[in-house]
């Protein structure tokens, strides 16, 4: 008895924290990037050796160079893509919880609605983006719809699998406490379906910079979308490989921050 | 006048393979400071019984009274702790600890220093802003008896509290309990499937019958207060002890 009636252990980490970590990075991230590497300079040669065109497919050291010299026009561009996807993701967000919190709280919405929601997401999104354009024109809206179309469904789901995934016992003990349903959702549900709800968002971010970037395509003055289509018309694959890996790395960055910000609303996850 | 009745309680569960009848006309009194456990094998409808006195469920026929009043089928009357100890994980011990008074609209300011004023006596001093992640099984469950207690009703449930933890901590904890429980004041019925925790910890012990569960045997544990665990080599235990093992024995081969 005694010995667990001790005082709190410490939360600072211990000395060597810092240079184990840096090792265990080295030791994570080092065989991709050597591999990406050695890819990269295969490719460089075989460009070079079998003296492949440029509009079929255009070297690494190519690529950058376009990059770096593109990069005032790309920034443009990547504004105005970011202007589709922020808004369509937050869109998709709101109506996607929304949704999702309705959906639980009504079996018969549910029943409803669900099959609804699924066959939504078999309808080929090519086809509706262009009808999207004609009903609302080529400003910003039938883009910002298109990309929540794309990434609300992943986060609706999750939402209700997470609303209803919450520990029966704990749900029990509320009731026995006399709990409504607004308290149970508010005090115990809300908070257990966070960890499901961001697997959503997660899926969701990934496919929201594509998604606005297929919208472009298909209807809008500005864009990486649209900037890929100019580059493929002129025959500039460079610019395209270029378009390709800013699209790559918005992706990224926004997975990134979200990852961030599920480390610190879900702080309790991983602790048990 | 006793404290908490349940006077002839019946459940019957429907399933796809037909009805299974769970409590028949179930009756029992706890008295007022009073500490009963309830013994029956596994799958005897203790859950069950637990649930309908909490209110999270209703039972098919029969009352549950509280100071003489029907309470069936309310929830709040009672405070309950379940076998696993559901402490929120993004909780600090002291905000688990007041769950009740912030579900029931109480003086939560008031609740977390009575809580502060607590830790000590629940072996958590130092730990109420820690997660219950950090806590071991033993404070764990230290926590979710805290909660219990400051849930301010006369009546505690019990649900098997020690069950999911190693044979020590639980002797460690029952040890704990009894020297609380002569400054707690409170009314107790403990459903466990331990026959030495419930002579170690009861006045009264109730043994059921395999489902559907009736009352097999009333058993008065007439052994002298305060108790330790030294108890478990008295005389007297065994004796009760080997009556309690009889009856459960010869209820789970009829």
């Amino acid at each position: 008895m005694s010995e667990e009636v001790s005082a709190p252990i410490p939360a600072t980490p211990s000395v060597g924290h810092t240079r184990l970590s840096w090792r265990t990075g080295l030791a994570e991230y080092g065989p991709p990037a050597l591999l990406v590497i050695g890819l990269l300079l295969v490719w460089e040669g075989l460009v070079w050796y079998w003296e492949v065109p440029a509009w079929l497919l255009p070297a690494p050291s190519q690529i950058v160079t376009t990059f770096v010299t593109s990069l005032p026009v790309l920034a443009e561009h990547t504004t105005a893509t970011l202007t589709v996807t922020i808004p369509g993701f937050a869109l998709a967000l709101a109506a996607g919880f929304g949704l999702g919190v309705a959906l639980d709280a009504s079996p018969l919405l549910r029943r409803a609605i669900y099959p609804l929601l699924v066959t939504s997401q078999t309808v080929p999104i090519v086809a509706i983006a262009p009808l999207l354009v004609v009903g609302f024109g080529f400003g910003l809206l039938p883009k910002v719809l298109v990309v929540a179309l794309i990434t609300f469904f992943p986060i609706v789901v999750n939402t209700i699998d997470g609303l209803q995934g919450a520990d029966r016992d704990q749900r029990r003990l509320l009731e026995a406490m006399g709990a409504n349903y607004w308290q149970l959702l508010r005090l115990l549900r809300l908070r257990a379906a966070l960890p499901a709800i961001f697997t959503g968002i997660k899926v969701a971010i990934t496919y929201s910079v594509i998604g606005a970037v297929l919208a472009e395509w298909i209807g809008a003055s500005a864009g990486l979308g649209v900037y890929i289509a100019r580059s493929l018309r002129a025959f500039r694959t460079d610019q395209v490989f270029v378009a390709a890996l800013v699209t790559s790395l918005l992706t990224i960055a926004l997975f990134t921050l979200v990852s961030l910000l599920e480390r610190w609303i879900v702080f309790w996850k991983g602790e048990r | 006048m006793p404290t908490l009745e349940l006077h002839s309680i019946s459940k019957t569960f429907t399933t796809s393979a037909g009805p299974v009848p769970v409590l028949d006309r179930l009756s029992m009194q706890v008295a007022a400071g009073e500490f009963v456990a309830v013994i029956g094998p596994s799958g005897s409808g203790k859950t069950t019984l637990f649930n309908i006195i909490a209110g999270l469920e209703r039972p098919d026929a029969g009352a549950v009274r509280i100071d003489g009043v029907d309470v069936t089928g309310r929830r709040g009357q009672v405070a309950y702790m379940p076998q696993r100890d559901a402490l929120l994980p993004w909780l600090s011990v002291i905000e688990n600890a007041v769950l009740a008074t912030v579900v029931q609209g109480g003086d939560v300011a008031a609740a977390r220093r009575e809580a502060r004023a607590l830790l000590a006596d629940f072996g958590l001093q130092g730990w109420g802003d820690a997660r219950p992640a950090l806590l071991s099984g033993g404070m764990r469950q230290r926590a979710a008896f805290l909660r219990t207690v400051l849930w301010h009703r006369p009546i505690m449930l019990l649900d098997e509290p020690f069950g999911a933890l190693d044979a020590l901590t639980r002797a460690q904890l029952q040890q704990w309990l009894l020297a609380l429980w002569d400054r707690l004041d409170r009314t107790v019925l403990l459903v466990t499937h331990d026959i030495d925790e419930a002579i170690i910890l009861a006045d009264r012990i109730y043994v059921l019958t395999p489902r559907p569960a009736r009352i097999a045997l009333e058993l008065r544990v007439e052994l002298p207060r305060p108790r330790s665990y030294t108890l478990v080599t008295d005389p007297a235990f065994a004796r009760l002890k080997r009556q309690l093992q009889q009856v459960l024995m010869n209820g789970e081969r009829g």
